[in-house]
């Protein structure tokens, strides 16, 4: 019997259909469909000018928005050849591994809520409010921040900003603390992550999975360690891996990604240099191609421009992760029951916005 | 004077009122009227009929009592699960009263909703499932009784159904069935595996249940409630029963479908499971009667484990009663909001492999006492 889990259901955080045939309870087969969230950004961003295009990166993904409009300033400063004071890369480092903390927040509320828990649902979301307050007085906006320009960051940092963020980062390692209590002191939540949606390392490589759900495979591979943008050479963290292959390892990975991210902003922080924060940019781009590739929350995103010696792109290219994880999701889903559908699927953190694009 | 009397008084009451018209009647009417007026009266004043009509009054009480409970139960489960939410639940419905009034806004939206059934249903099955969910849910409420004097009882001494608790439990057996009913009429593939889950479900949590139950009885010595909370009067059965009481907890979680058992309704694999096909009022009855069953397995637990309405003199009967019952279905509440959804292969692992040895434990715990002659 084929299932169609989606466009309108409430594993799928978004829209996209995932079409599973089960015999009983076990899958037998299973088929993601995305492209309902289609929006032609690529095309979008033919039309306008490059700081134009900023805001419309950032709507690429609501969760971790300033990671992409990071990215598209990064391609368009390689295709400038501009380059971007160190206060600047600083405020970014430390923006985006906040934007990587609210990312991961959301997605372990969407697990907890998909797992059937409620608290845990609701206290992330708590926990991400702390954050966002903290975006909300940096950039004036909670979700699209439209914060980094081509060639540095829209504002300095405001008044007290790093004292608040230091106090919400000391309050929330405390909560985190908390959340691995509650999930994994939890001896249900381990029934159904523990040796579910085994995802093998080959299997992973092999069908271009990044992020989390590879580190979680056992692969160490992290462009901010492997292909150190922005100032990341500067920080001293550790690339959360794990090797049991399955969800919990997803769900550990992305717990220690959350404890890193402290460490790292806490590092930012202490290093931050004086400075400007800003370079005026060029109008137009020369005639060449610009290449972006971050660390996104959800795996490795890249951004290649190819600019006409105009002021609007001649081509913009997004590759997105999760386009590319999602194809994994036969792998890890034949052989298990209909209820791992929402563990395994909810552990890949699926972003319909940039996967559709 | 318990609600027999009561309930026999007012019956007797307006059976007088009202022969007075039929034999006047029968006074006034030409011969064979009369006499069928006459034959009215006596059957109206004879034993039988006051005994029958007595007991429904008395089932309409307890009924109305406990559905307005269960209506408090809906404000707590929406005040607590609030307060552990970290929201403040309903509140202008019902302004100063905590919101409580929200319950009965709901119903009237839902009351005013079209009534949907969906083109390709089996239309018989479709409409059956409900009726039988919620009228199997609202008999287990007439047979609890809330103390020795307020309950359904069969004559003036207070003699209560000695099956009361067999009756409960068969009762609330029921449901199941009308699920599976309800799944398979939707004509709808989430539907269908909520049904099935179910089916699969009560397998697993009802057998360990039975059991549990099956030890209680045997230190009661009887099937009535009544007997069993007398059993009780010195100790609770929880204390030497401890191992059954969270079993029966456990079963209790898994009959009244809350979240770490709620598979057949499990919302994030299967939208709303068995209950995606209704909507409107039938939606909201099912959510009554959720309730209703959850107000069920806490009375259950209360009579049978916790020494039903026996406490401090200082409050009557009827109120400990329902307050053991409270606590009971706060605390599933807790656990509901706390605890993630087990699998179906899962929930038959955890109710033949876990529950059903300690099960057998508890029964030969209970028949240790017993044969000891402690109970």
């Amino acid at each position: 019997m084929w299932i169609n889990m989606g466009p309108q259901h409430p594993m799928t955080h978004g829209l996209w259909n995932l079409r599973v045939k089960v015999d009983g309870e076990t899958i037998v087969d299973a088929q993601p469909e995305v492209g309902y969230l289609h929006r032609g950004i690529e095309k979008l961003c033919e039309g306008k000018t490059y700081p134009q295009i900023i805001p419309l990166a950032d709507r690429l993904c609501y969760g971790s928005s300033l990671t992409w409009s990071h990215l598209y300033c990064m391609a368009v400063e390689d295709l400038m050849k501009v380059e971007v004071p160190e206060r600047a890369e600083y405020i970014r480092v430390l923006t985006i591994e906040m934007q990587r903390i609210v990312s991961h927040l959301m997605w372990l509320a969407a697990y907890a809520g998909d797992l059937g828990l409620g608290v845990g649902f609701v206290y992330t979301m708590r926990e991400r409010e702390v954050f966002l307050d903290l975006f909300q007085s940096l950039t004036g906006a909670r979700i699209t921040y439209n914060f980094p320009r081509i060639g540095g960051v829209a504002h300095d940092l405001p008044q007290n900003f790093e004292r608040d963020t230091l106090r919400a980062i000391t309050f929330f390692e405390g909560r985190l603390k908390e959340y691995e209590d509650l999930f994994e002191g939890s001896k249900i939540f381990m029934m159904r992550n523990v040796g579910v949606g085994i995802l093998k390392k080959e299997d992973a490589i092999n069908l271009g999975v990044t992020g989390p759900s590879l580190r979680a495979s056992g692969v160490t591979y992290d462009l901010r360690k492997d292909l150190p943008y922005s100032v990341y050479e500067e920080m001293d963290f550790r690339v959360a891996t794990h090797k049991d292959c399955d969800c919990y390892a997803r769900y550990r990975v992305r717990m220690d990604e959350m404890w890193e991210s402290c460490q790292i902003m806490k590092q930012a922080l202490k290093k931050m240099p004086e400075g400007k924060w800003r370079i005026v940019a060029p109008r137009n781009a020369p005639v060449g191609t610009g290449l972006a590739r971050v660390e996104d929350p959800r795996g490795e995103g890249m951004i290649y421009i190819v600019g006409d010696g105009s002021d609007k792109p001649y081509r913009v290219k997004i590759r997105s992760p999760i386009f590319v994880t999602v194809s994994a999701a036969p792998k890890m889903l034949i052989g298990y029951k209909l209820a791992d559908v929402v563990a395994i699927m909810g552990g890949l953190d699926m972003c319909i916005g940039e996967t559709d694009r | 004077m318990n609600l027999f009397e009561f309930c026999y008084g007012i019956i007797h009451w307006l059976v007088d009122l009202v022969n007075h018209l039929w034999y006047w009647l029968g006074d006034v009417l030409p011969w064979w009227f009369g006499d069928f007026f006459d034959a009215v009266g006596d059957f109206a004043a004879s034993q039988g009929h006051l005994s029958v009509m007595t007991i429904f009054l008395e089932v309409v009480i307890v009924v109305i009592i406990a559905l307005i409970n269960v209506l408090n139960f809906i404000w707590i489960f929406r005040k607590f699960m609030g307060r552990m939410f970290d929201f403040y639940g309903p509140y202008y419905v019902g302004y100063g009263i905590g919101g409580w009034l929200q319950n009965l806004a709901d119903g009237i939206k839902l009351f005013v909703k079209e009534i949907i059934v969906p083109a390709k249903a089996d239309k018989m099955g479709y409409l059956l499932a409900p009726i039988i969910y919620i009228g199997s849910s609202i008999l287990i409420l007439a047979t609890i009784p809330f103390s020795e004097n307020f309950g359904v009882s069969t004559n003036e001494s207070g003699t209560y159904v000695p099956a009361g608790a067999l009756f409960a439990l068969a009762a609330f057996a029921i449901a199941p069935f009308s699920i599976l009913l309800a799944g398979w009429a939707s004509n709808n593939k989430y539907t269908l595996i909520g049904g099935m889950r179910s089916a699969a479900q009560m397998m697993s949590y009802e057998i360990p249940l039975l059991m549990t139950v099956a030890s209680v009885f045997l230190l009661a010595g009887s099937f009535g409630f009544v007997d069993i909370v007398d059993a009780q009067h010195d100790i609770w059965f929880a204390i030497p029963l401890f191992i059954g009481f969270l079993i029966f907890l456990v079963c209790l979680a898994a009959e009244v479908e809350i979240i770490p058992f709620d598979l057949p309704e499990a919302e994030a694999e299967l939208v709303e499971g068995w209950t995606t096909e209704y909507g409107g009022m039938r939606f909201g009855l099912f959510y009554f009667t959720t309730t209703i069953r959850s107000y069920a397995g806490g009375a259950l637990a209360t009579a049978l484990f916790l020494g039903g309405w026996h406490g401090p003199a200082l409050i009557p009967d009827e109120i400990w009663f329902l307050i053991k019952a409270y606590i009971v279905y706060t605390v599933f509440q807790w656990m509901t909001w706390s605890l993630p959804r087990v699998r179906v292969d899962q929930m038959l692992g955890i109710g033949w492999k876990r529950l059903l040895p300690l099960a057998v434990i508890n029964l030969m715990i209970a028949v240790a006492l017993k044969s000891m002659g402690w109970f």
